[in-house]
C-alpha cells in the first residue's frame, strides 16, 4: 500500500514538472535581458559561415549577424553564447527555446516557415544549390552526372533539390547521405562519392577542407534557390521585428555609406536617414524594444552588411567568393531594406 | 458467544477495513492517476504545438517524400511518401540486425570455445581479440572499418576483379544477381519436399534407436537429401534460374546485387563488437558446467563429440541462453549508429531526414521508439520460448 501511494504521489509530480515549463509567459527579449546574453544557433564548423577559431572565438557571417543582434539588445556585440548545432537539431533546438534565434545558412521555404512553428526573419545571403566534382572524373556540366553517387548532408534542402533535379532531367543518382558537413567532405575525399552536393557558398568552404582543394572545382550549374537568413519562434512578434529589422538596418547602412570606422563621425550627419539609423533623431530603437542608439552598436561594433560580407566570405577571404546577387539594388544585386522610418 | 460469531460471518468486516476493498481502491486510484498524467502530457503537448503553429498528427505519412535513399530491399523512389521511407528505413534495421545476429553468434561461440582451448595461442588469441574488441567505443570500430578499411579500396575503374563477375572497389561489393525464370517454383518444392523427408527421417532414426539401438547416421543422410533434391529438381525444371552479372557503366557498376560499404561497414563492427560479449558468455557457460559431467560421460564410453553434443552444450546453453538475449537486444538497438556513416537505417532515414523534412518530430520519435521497442521485444520473446524449451524441466 505504501508503494501504491508513493506511485499516486510521483505521478502528481510528474505531471506539475512537465507542465510547468510551458507556464512561462515571459516574452522572449525579457528572457534574453534577464540572462544576460544571446543564445544564438550556428553549425559545428562551416568556415565563413560559423567556425571558431584557433582561439575558441566564433567567426563568420552567421556569427556577425548574431553579434549585430547582441549589439543592438545589450549594446555589446560579445554578449552571445553559440550552440552548435547539425542540420537535424537546428529547429527543433530553436521550437524548443534552447536557443533565441537561429543563424545557421538555413534555407527560407514554404513548408518551414508555415509547418515547423518558425518564421524566417529575412535574408542575409542569398546563395543558391551546385556539385562539386573531382577533377579526374572529367565531367564539366550538371547533365553529365548520370548514376553518379553523390555525398550530402542530412536534413538539408538539398536532398530534396537534388532529387528534383535528377528527376526533371532523366537521371538517375545514389545518394550517401552523411550527418555533418565534416564527415560529407570525409566520404568524398575518401572517394565513396563521386560528386558532393550542397549550397554553392557551402562548396568554397568545404572544397578549402580538402587535402589538396585544387583536385576538386565547382560544376557552373545552379539547381536551386537558397535564400539563407536567420530564424524565431512564431508567436512574439517584438522579437520577430528586431532580429528582422537590425540586418536591415545593417544593409541601410551600407546604402548610406556608413560603417564602423566613420559610425562615430556620422553621428554628426545631417542626412535624416542616417539620423534616424543612428538614433540622433526619431524613436526607431524604442518602437522595437531597443535603445534608440541600437543602429549605432551595430554598426560600430559589427559594421554594415557589406563589412560583415567581405570580412567573411568576400574576395579576400579564403572562401573568395564575390558580391554577384548579394550585392545592393543600387549595384545591380537583390539586396533591397525596407526605410528605416 | 456463539451467537455472535454466527452473526459477524454473513456481514464480514465492514468495505472500508477489507483490506481486499481497499488495495482494490488504491490500485483504481494508481491506474486512473498515471492515465491521467499521461492524457494530460499528450493533451498539453498537442496543444502547445498547436498554439505555436508546429503541426501535428499522421496525415504527413501520406505526403511525398521527394529524397532519394541509395539502398532499399522494397522498390522505392522519391515520388513515393513518407510512409513508404518508413518501411524502407525499418527493413534495412531488421536487415543489418539479423545479418548481425547471425555472425555474431557464429564468431561469438567459435572465439568463446577458442577461449577454453588447451592450445595456448589459440586461446591467447581468443582473449586478445575479446579484450581489445570489447574494450573500444564501438562507434569507432565503425568508423575504423567505414573510413579507414573500405576507404583504402580502389575506386569504381580499378576495380578488384574475381573471374569478371566478383568486383570489390570503394563503392561496395558487386556480386551477380540470381534471376528466377519460369519453373522455378518447382525447385522450391522441391527444397520443402528435401526439409520434411528430413524431419521424417529424424523422427524414424530416433524411434529405430529407442526400439533397436541401432544408431542412424541421421545428420550425413538428411545433408545429403537437402542438397541432393533442390539440386535434382533445379534441372528436371530445366535449369530456370539466370545471373544477373554486374558490369561497369558510366560512373558506378550497374546490374547484379550490390553491398554498399556502408552495410559492410555496419556488418563487420557490429558481429565483431557483439562477438566479443558473445564469446564471453559461451565461456561462462561452458565453464558452469561442472566437469565430474564430462567424466561421468566418459565413464558412459560417450566419444568426445557426443560428450560435447548432448552433456556440456544443453547444459550449458540454460547459462548462455538469458545474456545471450541481452546481446541480441543491444546489438539490433546499436544498429541506430548506422547513422554516423550514412546507412540508410530506420534512424537515418526516418529519424533523420524525413523528421527533418516534415518537422513532425514528436510523432517521428514516437514511432521510432516504438519500432525499436517492438523488435526488442519480438527478440526477447523468440529467445523465451527457446529458453523454456532448454531450460531445466523440474517435474
Amino acid at each position: 500500500m505504501n508503494n501504491t501511494k508513493s506511485i499516486a504521489v510521483g505521478a502528481v509530480m510528474l505531471c506539475g514538472v512537465l507542465a510547468a515549463p510551458f507556464a512561462s509567459a515571459a516574452t522572449t527579449l525579457e528572457s534574453v535581458k534577464e540572462k544576460g546574453h544571446l543564445q544564438c544557433g550556428v553549425t559545428s564548423g562551416l568556415p565563413g559561415f560559423s567556425q571558431p577559431d584557433d582561439k575558441g572565438n566564433w567567426t563568420g557571417i552567421d556569427v556577425d549577424t548574431c553579434r549585430a543582434f547582441a549589439a543592438a539588445i545589450f549594446g555589446d556585440a560579445q554578449a552571445v553564447e553559440f550552440t552548435p548545432l547539425t542540420a537535424k537539431e537546428r529547429f527543433t533546438a530553436l521550437q524548443s527555446g534552447e536557443i533565441d534565434v537561429l543563424s545557421r545558412n538555413t534555407t527560407w521555404t514554404l513548408t518551414r516557415d508555415a509547418s515547423l512553428g518558425l518564421n524566417f526573419t529575412g535574408t542575409n545571403y542569398y546563395d543558391g544549390q551546385g556539385f562539386l566534382i573531382n577533377k579526374d572524373i572529367g565531367v564539366n556540366d550538371a547533365t553529365e552526372l548520370d548514376g553518379a553517387t553523390i555525398c550530402i548532408q542530412a536534413g538539408t534542402t538539398t536532398e530534396l533539390n537534388l532529387s528534383d533535379y535528377f528527376r526533371s532531367k532523366g537521371m538517375e543518382y545514389q545518394p550517401i547521405v552523411f550527418d555533418t558537413s565534416e564527415q560529407t567532405v570525409q566520404g568524398f575525399a575518401a572517394g565513396r562519392c563521386d560528386v558532393l552536393t550542397s549550397d554553392r557558398s557551402q562548396l568554397a568552404a568545404l572544397r578549402s577542407k580538402l587535402n589538396d582543394p585544387s583536385s576538386a572545382k565547382i560544376l557552373p550549374n545552379t539547381i536551386s534557390k537558397e535564400p539563407l537568413g536567420p530564424v524565431v519562434r512564431q508567436g512574439d512578434d517584438q522579437w520577430f521585428n528586431i532580429i528582422k529589422w537590425v540586418l536591415y538596418a545593417q544593409i541601410n547602412a551600407e546604402e548610406l555609406g556608413v560603417t564602423s570606422d566613420n559610425a562615430d563621425d556620422m553621428l554628426k550627419s545631417d542626412n535624416p536617414s542616417i539620423q534616424r539609423l543612428l538614433g540622433t533623431d526619431g524613436d526607431m530603437g524604442a518602437k522595437l524594444g531597443l535603445p534608440d542608439d541600437f543602429g549605432h552598436k551595430v554598426i560600430k561594433q559589427v559594421g554594415n552588411y557589406g563589412e560583415m560580407y567581405d570580412r567573411n566570405v568576400g574576395p579576400d577571404t579564403p572562401l573568395g567568393l564575390d558580391r554577384g546577387v548579394n550585392a545592393l539594388w543600387t549595384d545591380g544585386g537583390v539586396l533591397y531594406a525596407p526605410p528605416l522610418r | 458467544m456463539k451467537k455472535q460469531a454466527t452473526d459477524s460471518v454473513p456481514a464480514g468486516p465492514k468495505p472500508w477495513y477489507d483490506p481486499r476493498v481497499r488495495s482494490l481502491f488504491f490500485q483504481f486510484i494508481a491506474i486512473a492517476l498515471v492515465f491521467w498524467g499521461g492524457w494530460t502530457l499528450v493533451d498539453n503537448t498537442l496543444s502547445n504545438m498547436q498554439s505555436r503553429g508546429i503541426s501535428t498528427g499522421f496525415g504527413f505519412l501520406g505526403e511525398t517524400s521527394g529524397f532519394g535513399i541509395i539502398m532499399s530491399l522494397v522498390p522505392y523512389d522519391s515520388t513515393m511518401t513518407y510512409g513508404r521511407t518508413f518501411v524502407v528505413g525499418l527493413m534495412n534495421t531488421l536487415l543489418v540486425s539479423a545479418m548481425g545476429i547471425v555472425t555474431a553468434t557464429i564468431i561469438g561461440f567459435v572465439v568463446g570455445v577458442a577461449r577454453l582451448s588447451s592450445n595456448w595461442l589459440v586461446a591467447k588469441l581468443a582473449l586478445v581479440y575479446i579484450e581489445v574488441i570489447r574494450n573500444i567505443p564501438l562507434l569507432l570500430q565503425i568508423f575504423f572499418w567505414y573510413f579507414a578499411v573500405l576507404g583504402s579500396l580502389p575506386s569504381a575503374r580499378q576495380s578488384l576483379d574475381v573471374g569478371g563477375t566478383f568486383f570489390l572497389n570503394n563503392r561496395g561489393l558487386y556480386l551477380p544477381g540470381p534471376v528466377t525464370q519460369d519453373g522455378f517454383g518447382l525447385v522450391w518444392g522441391a527444397v520443402i519436399a528435401a526439409i520434411v523427408a528430413v524431419i521424417g527421417l529424424r523422427i524414424w532414426a530416433k524411434e529405430r534407436q529407442l526400439a533397436t539401438g541401432a544408431i542412424f547416421p541421421t545428420f550425413r543422410v538428411g545433408l545429403a537429401i537437402l542438397v541432393v533434391v533442390p539440386v535434382a529438381g533445379y534441372f528436371v525444371a530445366g535449369a530456370p534460374l539466370e545471373w544477373d552479372l554486374p558490369e561497369l557503366k558510366g560512373f558506378n557498376f550497374g546490374g547484379g546485387i550490390t553491398i554498399i560499404p556502408e552495410l559492410a561497414a555496419l556488418w563487420i563492427a557490429l558481429s565483431l563488437y557483439t562477438a566479443s560479449f558473445i564469446a564471453e558468455i559461451v565461456r561462462s557457460g561452458i565453464l558452469s558446467v561442472s566437469g565430474g559431467q564430462t567424466e561421468a560421460a566418459k565413464a558412459l564410453g560417450l566419444p568426445n563429440g557426443l560428450t560435447l553434443r548432448l552433456v556440456v552444450i544443453p547444459q550449458a546453453m540454460r547459462v548462455i541462453i538469458p545474456p545471450l538475449t541481452s546481446q541480441y537486444l543491444n546489438l539490433a538497438k546499436n544498429s541506430s549508429l548506422a547513422t554516423a556513416i550514412g546507412y540508410p537505417d530506420l534512424v537515418a532515414v526516418f529519424m533523420g531526414t524525413t523528421l527533418n523534412q516534415t518537422g513532425q518530430a514528436v510523432e517521428v520519435v514516437a514511432i521510432t521508439m516504438a519500432v525499436y521497442l517492438t523488435i526488442s521485444l519480438s527478440i526477447s520473446l523468440v529467445m523465451n520460448i527457446y529458453n523454456r524449451a532448454v531450460a531445466i524441466k523440474e517435474r
